[in-house]
């Protein structure tokens, strides 16, 4: 009851007049890798948004430890739960050092304490700390998300939630990052939520799969070599299409 | 008489008009930029105040000055004549560019930045003071220039009221038909105008360093 997974209790979503998700019901294990698997559109995103209460369902409950994101503090929630995006989203007139300081800033850590933590989830994700001072239009594509990937670690969340973080980098760097954040998932524990259409990265990563169809409901949950012999029609279509 | 020696003469005149155009036009868009900063902020979180506000602050850039001075006249409390009235109504023609500027520099921040902010649970106030606001300074700035640079023109005209300034001797000038009084009032200003966008540039620079 108290353990701090997060459950979907006949989640739907509508925005806009539009229903967006319907009738989820999931459960991510603590310290479990969940990856959502689906086409744009199939309400991924709004699936991670409603975990850290960005959003909140039309009807149904998202549950954090038990408790529903209605009765928690939106704000205290989000500083416990990690969040990596696409589009990275750096404070563009931070240095590095201070973009990965941000959730423990807020959370009012003293100076020698972030400092110290900045320097190991510098190392951490492979950058030197030479890096510190530099400002993100300094680096390059890999290297930002790896401040990013820092940034949503540095105060050591609950949750990791991670919206399509290497879509938009290059193959080569996406392998890389790839690798790196499974080795990386051996070492710090989280419960993750991963967002991606890409087959290859969630079968790469994911403890369990839970594809989402173009409807947005849920077709299929279980692990990536279930994902692989399921037969069911649209999860097929999907994998064929995606390896 | 040769025009340096013109000058030389009215040194002190000419200094203490220019302290008090200084003054006029320093209080104002100090003024402005409490009303307007503030304003521009409230339009980037409510869009259903800004067609009216935006369209109210345009509405009064378009009252030529001399008009609204002599509008402010017979009203109480705010008009009049002398320094108040003058002061109003340079922070009347102030308010467009700072509130439109801050505005659409609040608007202009980066939406992955925005977005990252929220989510890593940054409150609406640290989002503006930390991000919003930095990130759109150049924009708010230059809003606060262009204010500064305009209200430096209309202020001459405030004289009209009484209210002093380099205005007094330009029109001083005018009615008696000496062009090297104009000149007195007109060049100051000229260069006053040119110093102040310079200034506020350099302090915009201090500014975006201590962020």
């Amino acid at each position: 009851m108290s353990e701090p997974g997060v459950s979907f209790e006949a989640v739907e979503v509508v925005l806009g007049g539009e229903p967006v998700l319907s009738g989820l019901d999931l459960e991510i294990a603590p310290g479990e890798t969940m990856v959502l698997l689906g086409r744009s559109g199939s309400g991924k995103s709004t699936t991670l948004k409603l975990v850290n209460a960005l959003l909140w369902p039309t009807r149904g409950r998202v549950l954090i430890g038990g408790t529903p994101t209605r009765d928690l503090d939106p704000i205290a929630l989000r500083r416990r739960t990690g969040y990596i995006l696409q589009e990275i989203g750096l404070f563009p007139h931070f240095t590095v050092a201070r973009n990965i300081a941000l959730v423990p800033a807020l959370l009012g850590w003293d100076a020698p304490a972030i400092d110290r933590r900045v320097d190991e989830m510098l190392e951490l994700v492979g950058l030197g700390t030479g890096l510190r001072h530099r400002l993100p239009a300094e680096l390059s594509g890999g290297q930002r998300q790896r401040v990013g990937i820092a940034r949503a670690l540095a105060a050591r969340p609950e949750r990791l939630l991670c919206d399509e973080p290497f879509g938009a980098l290059d193959p080569v760097t996406r392998d890389e990052l790839q690798r790196e954040f499974r080795d990386l998932a051996d070492r710090v524990r989280t419960t993750r939520l991963f967002v991606t259409h890409d087959v290859r990265e969630a079968l790469f990563l994911a403890d369990r799969i839970a594809f989402l169809s173009d409807d947005g409901q849920l077709a299929f949950v279980g692990t990536p070599e279930a994902f692989r012999s399921s037969a069911e029609p649209r999860v097929a279509r999907f994998r064929d299409a995606g390896l | 008489m040769d025009f340096l020696d013109f000058l030389a003469a009215n040194r002190a005149e000419i200094l203490f008009r220019t302290w008090e155009h200084v003054r006029l036009v320093g209080v104002s868009v100090l003024l402005a930029c409490l009303i307007g900063v503030p304003a521009g902020v409230l339009l980037s979180r409510s869009p259903r105040l800004r067609g009216p506000v935006l369209g109210g602050v345009n509405v009064i850039q378009t009252i030529p000055s001399l008009a609204l001075l002599g509008f402010l006249i017979p009203v109480p409390w705010i008009g009049g004549l002398g320094t108040r009235p003058a002061i109003v109504a340079l922070v009347a023609y102030a308010l467009l560019p700072i509130v439109k500027n801050t505005y659409e520099g609040i608007r202009s921040a980066d939406p992955a930045a925005r977005a990252a902010g929220v989510a890593m649970g940054m409150t609406p106030g640290q989002l503006l003071r930390q991000v919003e606001i930095p990130l759109g300074l150049g924009v708010i700035m230059a809003g606060v220039r262009l204010a500064t640079v305009i209200g430096i023109g209309v202020a001459t005209i405030a004289a009209f009221i009484g209210a002093g300034g380099l205005g007094a001797l330009i029109f001083r000038g005018v009615s008696m038909v000496d062009s090297r009084l104009v000149l007195a009032g007109a060049i100051p200003a000229a260069l006053l105008a040119l110093a102040a966008d310079r200034g506020l540039g350099w302090l915009e620079g201090r500014l975006s360093k201590w962020r």
